[in-house]
């Protein structure tokens, strides 16, 4: 079987706007399997304990400092590297923006070293992303043969005991999505035009994400579902973690879309983090009131994106500084997706929190305004 | 082991971790290598006489314990037993063998007499028990549910904790443990005793152990661990100088090295020296799991009593039994899980438990297993498997022939104190709420309804339905003795007992109006410590019901429960926060639950905006305090509530002390003005919603003649206009009055009903007639009369017959203008607004 690889080359690789997880990383990934002692599962580039590390972050014996790629609880962590040692596939579920992609592109990039043997889940995926596909012209020259095979990462992956990854699994056919069920249950990929198989060599293991929202679009069937274990990411801890994550993310944003510079709206920030959390827990931020959650997912997403839409309306339209009612409108929007039933909840919420709460009668104000 | 053997090693101290399985495992595999003559166990002696019980057949842990202070039964303690504690499972084998077993641990009647002596210091047992896991019982014991004590008890451990050195977490940070607890299991409860060839070793181990640590760290800062550790000593002698050397001692590991110590018997009676005493009593209570549980307060002080008897049952194999219990579980909630299942769990769990370096598959590493794989990484099943395995729902159960509980006693005495006598003759008890004792009388029999013991029946006070009279029906069963036995589980003392009951009852109930009538009950029953719970219960229902009508009937309980509050001199500020925000969420659903409703779930719907509305109107006042009157009408027009608008002394000015209540009933008559303006609102609420406005005196008589207009004017379907009309004047409530007063509303009536198609009428004609006979004879025979004369005609002049033979044609206004000032005054109207007298005659006319 010819699997034509393409060796990096190291300008491309300076060139890149985003390199791969091994490549930012090569230098901590070289020290971690430097000083690595322990035993690792076959086809493995380090040890369990070692991934483990190089996810959670930490100082090895002579002093190397490892960053931390995911900040969170050390359990999750620690199950899906369990996981992958078991050789049961992993699935990680999570709303947007919960850093599933990265954890699943870290750990392929420690276990095996490359994390681009990757399937991106789309309603268009088809069967041949995950088995194979023909090169037509070999076929039509020479016939059915192994050189006119073209395969998939996956099948790549089994071939060569790497970790494949597939992306967004939920947005994939279902009848498409059941091609993996042989994969992982029988670890097999059988080519019945060439009355061949390709059985998988140890080290071969899946990684898949899912939005857990959208489980209703191509909701895995049982079958499949069985042959994961699955880790819920969870969203950020704290309402300071998140702030973090907005306030860096939106100046990102901002300066990508050469929105003019807005003074300092951390205090704006921080507030749309407040609401949203607070609807999406379903309880206030003083853990004292209990409140109902809307239909929507009021992620961290869309927290960055109602604040950078706020951002536009502030520099373009308003004063210059980013202010209620700037975000007002986009909040409704994010949270009353559903006319109904949100709405109410949404005019419960201003009415008993927010308009008692000290230092918020402009945000109430503005809500009022757009909500009326 | 053979006397000489016993001679050698002297007795056998069992040094355990309270509530350990694997200890209860080495413990009866020890005892069962050495045959001790005696078996000695830490804990009160008083309870020697009790033990014999523990063999009973009806007796079935958990159990507890409990020694209470004869005189003041709120003075307890407990020392909770599960039949995976050792000291359970050294009493069961002494019983089963026949050796004698005894208590050595200081005296209850000195630890309970401690308390009082320094009320402020450390409850005796919290001191938490040497194996730092313990804080068993005696960590109970300060909380004894007398009112004040509980509060200081527990708030106290953990800055008590800080202060003294934890052992085991010096050991488990010597080993490499972040986790105390952790550290234990792992070295000494995980292994399972087939392993382990030499039974003893353990103790051996931890006895060192324990001793290096003593030697590092002293007492520890545990004041009272010489007294108790002298007297176990001295009980140990006794017990030597009875059995020889063959005797075995069970307590927690931290105590083992001072019991070998050598000390005097004068040196240790010195210490015991002038000891603070009080007379006890023991006996045996029922406990659960959730209570040895560490959240639920009474905690044994372990988190996991579940998994815990678990590993003490399962003979081998733990972690497979234990995720196929899981899996069994989950399939009875119809959750789709297979055997291929439960082992890739099995296999995550044990890699899991090799990842993180620990010789078996611990709590932490099965549930992380059951999440990623049985549980699809949900959290809402794995809650599940926590309330029902984790920690379980073991209820335990005590012989009939225990000792009676402290609760009789508490009981009785309060029963001397109130003057109340059980009788068995059935009789009915008046009580005014205005005396002390009576006050006493109502909130003890409150109390025990609470409890389940139905002593008194509250029934409807004949005469006087002032809110400060109460009428019992008081009758005494025998077995009602037996519902205060049970009732035992909840406390020492009856106020302790509903306490605890009615803060259990909060957490368990699931409809909100049940959780308003608990909240009810409380104050009633005179319960401010148990009301802290039942609102956090109450507010937190009311966020989460999306049925508005659960929480419009939930509002009056909760509105009436404030004016109880206000007539026994309750602090109900939390109840008044609580009922506010109820009432806002009220006002943002009701308007969209108002749309698109049939004929029944209209009719439904204006029963809850007439529930409403009193409310609204009787929290306002509440809320107010004496501020109350001026618009006093719109009360008035509730039914029944005349007694409410009377209360208010009223200056009759605004003083803005309750700005925010105001603003309630303000945005409660937008809420009214948008429910009449919405002609997806079924007629009968438009109509029902115009009228409370104007007799709220929102509404102009004029407007209100306009939008009745628009509502019968030939463009609305004739069912829509009936059900408005039924809405506007029907039910008892005065609406009859309405039209006989104001002649142009009747007239709009009249007119439109003339003009209803034929085909229409015999579908209206039901609805108009339900409005029309609820009236009472007179106004039905005045409304007859003013339409044969023709409405709106009677203006014409004095030359038409007289409504009423015997009365003038018109009415005299300078003679009726006479009675005004002595309205003015009953109404207390003085200096109010006159913008609006009319309406104010209208409502209380009512």
């Amino acid at each position: 079987m010819t699997v034509s690889v393409e060796p990096t080359d190291p300008t491309t690789t300076e060139r890149a706007l985003r390199p791969h997880a091994e490549d930012a990383f090569a230098d901590e990934l070289t020290a971690l399997a430097a000083q690595d002692d322990r035993p690792r599962p076959a086809r493995w580039k380090l040890s369990p304990w070692a991934v483990a590390t190089y996810l959670l972050g930490g100082t090895l014996p002579d002093g190397t400092v490892i960053t931390p790629k995911y900040v969170g609880p050390r359990r999750i962590v620690e199950v899906a590297v369990t996981t992958l040692a078991t050789d049961r596939a992993l699935l990680l579920l999570g709303v947007p923006g919960t850093a599933k992609t990265w954890v699943s592109e870290h750990l392929a990039a420690a276990v095996s070293g490359d994390s681009t043997l990757l399937v991106q889940g789309t309603a268009g995926t088809p069967e041949e992303a995950i088995r194979y596909g023909w090169n037509y012209a070999q076929l039509l020259a020479h016939g059915p043969s192994r050189d006119a095979l073209v395969p998939s990462p996956v099948m790549r992956a089994m071939a060569e005991g790497m970790t494949a990854r597939v992306e967004e699994l939920t947005r994939i056919p279902a009848d498409v999505q059941d091609t993996l069920i042989t994969i992982l249950s029988e670890k097999t990929l059988p080519i019945p035009e060439l009355g061949q198989e390709v059985q998988a060599v140890r080290g071969f293991n899946l990684i898949a994400t899912a939005n857990d929202r959208d489980r209703g679009v191509n909701d895995l069937s049982s079958a499949l579902r069985r042959r994961f274990n699955t880790v819920v990411l969870p969203l950020p801890e704290s309402a300071d973690a998140e702030v973090d994550i907005v306030a860096r993310r939106v100046d990102q944003l901002g300066r990508s879309l050469d929105l003019p510079a807005v003074p300092d709206g951390i205090a704006e920030i921080r507030r749309v983090v407040t609401v949203f959390r607070e609807l999406r827990d379903g309880i206030t931020a003083d853990g004292r009131t209990k409140l109902k959650s809307p239909s929507g997912t009021l992620s961290t997403a869309e927290a960055i994106s109602v604040v950078t839409n706020g951002l536009a309306l502030a520099a373009h339209f308003g004063d210059g500084v980013l202010r209620a009612g700037d975000v007002a409108a986009g909040i409704l929007g994010a949270v009353v997706r559903d006319p109904a039933a949100d709405r109410v909840i949404w005019q419960e919420y201003l009415e008993t929190v927010v308009r008692e709460r000290d230092g918020w009668k402009d945000f109430y104000r503005a809500c009022r305004e757009v909500s009326a | 082991m053979t006397d000489s053997a016993w001679a050698r090693t002297g007795p056998l101290l069992l040094g355990v971790r309270h509530h350990g399985p694997g200890s209860a495992r080495a413990v009866r595999a020890a005892l069962d290598a050495a045959r001790p003559k005696a078996v000695l166990i830490e804990g009160p002696p008083e309870a020697d006489a009790l033990i014999p019980l523990a063999a009973d057949p009806e007796m079935r842990p958990p159990v507890a314990l409990l020694a209470h202070a004869v005189d003041e039964p709120g003075r307890s303690a407990f020392w909770p037993l599960a039949d995976f504690s050792p000291e359970w499972v050294a009493v069961r084998w002494a019983l089963e063998h026949d050796v004698p077993a005894r208590f050595i641990d200081l005296p209850a009647t000195h630890t309970l007499a401690w308390e009082s002596v320094e009320a402020t210091a450390a409850a005796p047992g919290t001191d938490g028990d040497e194996a730092g896991a313990e804080g068993t019982a005696d960590g109970a014991d300060g909380t004894g549910e007398a009112d004040g004590d509980r509060r200081a008890a527990d708030a106290e451990p953990d800055a008590e904790r800080q202060l003294r050195v934890d052992p085991l977490a010096a050991l488990a940070e010597a080993a490499g443990y972040d986790d105390p607890e952790r550290w234990w299991e792992d070295v000494v409860e995980h292994r399972s005793g087939s392993a382990e060839r030499d039974v003893f070793a353990p103790f051996a181990a931890v006895e060192e152990a324990m001793g290096a640590l003593r030697e590092t760290y002293g007492g520890g800062g545990r004041d009272r661990d010489p007294v108790r550790e002298a007297h176990m000593r001295l009980r140990l002698r006794a017990a030597q100088r009875e059995f020889g050397d063959a005797v075995a001692v069970v307590c927690g590991a931290w105590h083992v090295p001072a019991l070998r110590a050598r000390s005097t018997v004068a040196a240790d009676r010195e210490l015991l020296k002038g000891l603070p005493k009080v007379k006890t009593d023991m006996t045996w209570v029922p406990w659960t799991n959730r209570r040895l549980a560490r959240a639920s307060g009474y905690g044994a002080g372990i988190d996991s009593p579940g998994w815990y008897g678990h590993l003490f049952r399962a003979p081998d194999r733990p972690v497979e039994r234990w995720l196929t219990k899981v899996a069994m579980l989950l399939r009875e909630e119809d959750r789709i899980v297979s055997s291929a299942h439960v082992i890739e769990a099995v296999r995550l769990a044990e890699t899991l438990a090799v990842m993180r370096g620990r010789p078996l598959p611990g709590l932490g590493e099965t549930t992380d297993a059951v999440r990623a794989v049985l549980c699809e990484g949900s959290d809402v099943p794995l809650a599940l498997v926590h309330d029902r395995l984790v920690v379980g729902d073991v209820l335990g159960e005590v012989p009939e022939s225990a000792p009676a509980v402290p609760l009789q006693r508490d009981l009785a005495r309060e029963q001397r104190r109130l003057r109340l006598k059980p009788e068995a003759l059935e009789r009915e008890l008046e009580l005014d709420l205005r005396k002390d004792i009576d006050a006493g009388r109502s909130r003890l029999l409150h109390r025990l309804r609470l409890l389940g013991v139905g002593w008194g029946e509250p029934v409807q006070s004949r005469g006087s339905t002032g809110t400060f009279r109460e009428t019992w029906r008081l009758c005494w069963e025998p077995e009602l003795s037996v519902r205060v036995a049970e009732a035992g589980v909840w406390g020492t003392t009856v106020d302790g007992a509903a306490t605890a009951r009615a803060e259990a009852d909060a957490v368990r109930v699931t409809a909100l109006a049940d959780v308003t009538a608990l909240a009810e009950h409380c104050l009633l029953a005179g319960l401010p410590e148990a009301l802290p719970v039942v609102m956090r219960v109450l507010a937190d229902r009311a966020a989460l019901d999306t049925d508005v009508g659960h929480l419009a009937q939930a509002l009056p309980a909760l509105v009436r429960s404030l004016r109880y509050g206000d007539v026994r001199s309750t602090d109900t500020g939390a109840l008044a926060e609580v009922a506010a925000g109820l009432a806002e969420r009220v006002f943002v659903g009701l308007p969209p639950a108002c749309a698109a409703l049939d004929a029944d779930a209209a009719e439904e719907m204006r029963g809850h905006v007439d529930a409403v509305h009193t409310a609204v109107g009787l929290l306002d006042e509440t809320g107010r305090g004496g501020t109350a009157t001026g618009t006093g009408a719109g009360t008035a027009t509730g039914k029944g509530t005349v007694a409410g608008s009377g209360t208010g002394t009223g200056t009759g000015t605004e003083n803005g002390s309750g700005s925010g209540d105001r603003g309630l009933r303000r945005r409660w008559r937008a809420v009214l003005r948008t429910l009449s303006g919405r002609d997806t609102v079924p007629g009968v609420l438009r109509g029902r919603a115009v009228r409370i406005l104007l007799d709220e005196g929102e509404l102009g008589a004029e407007e209100a003649a306009r939008l009745m207009g628009l509502v019968l004017s030939p463009g609305t379907p004739p069912a829509d206009a009936a059900a408005w009309i039924e809405g506007f004047v029907g039910g008892s409530g005065g609406g009859g009055m309405l039209l006989v007063h104001d002649e142009r509303l009747l007239g709009l009536v009249d007119a439109w009903l003339t003009g209803v198609p034929v085909e229409a009428f015999t579908d209206v004609l039901p609805l108009l007639r339900r409005t029309f006979s609820a009236y009472e004879p007179g106004v039905r025979r005045t409304l007859g009369e003013l339409v044969r004369r023709g409405p709106g005609e009677r203006p014409l002049g004095a030359g038409q017959t007289a409504a009423v033979p015997g009365f003038g044609a018109e009415t005299d206004t300078g003679r009726a203008d006479a009675v005004l000032p002595v309205l003015r005054l009953l109404l207390g109207l003085d200096g109010t607004d006159e913008k609006n007298p009319d309406n104010g005659l209208v409502g209380a006319g009512t």
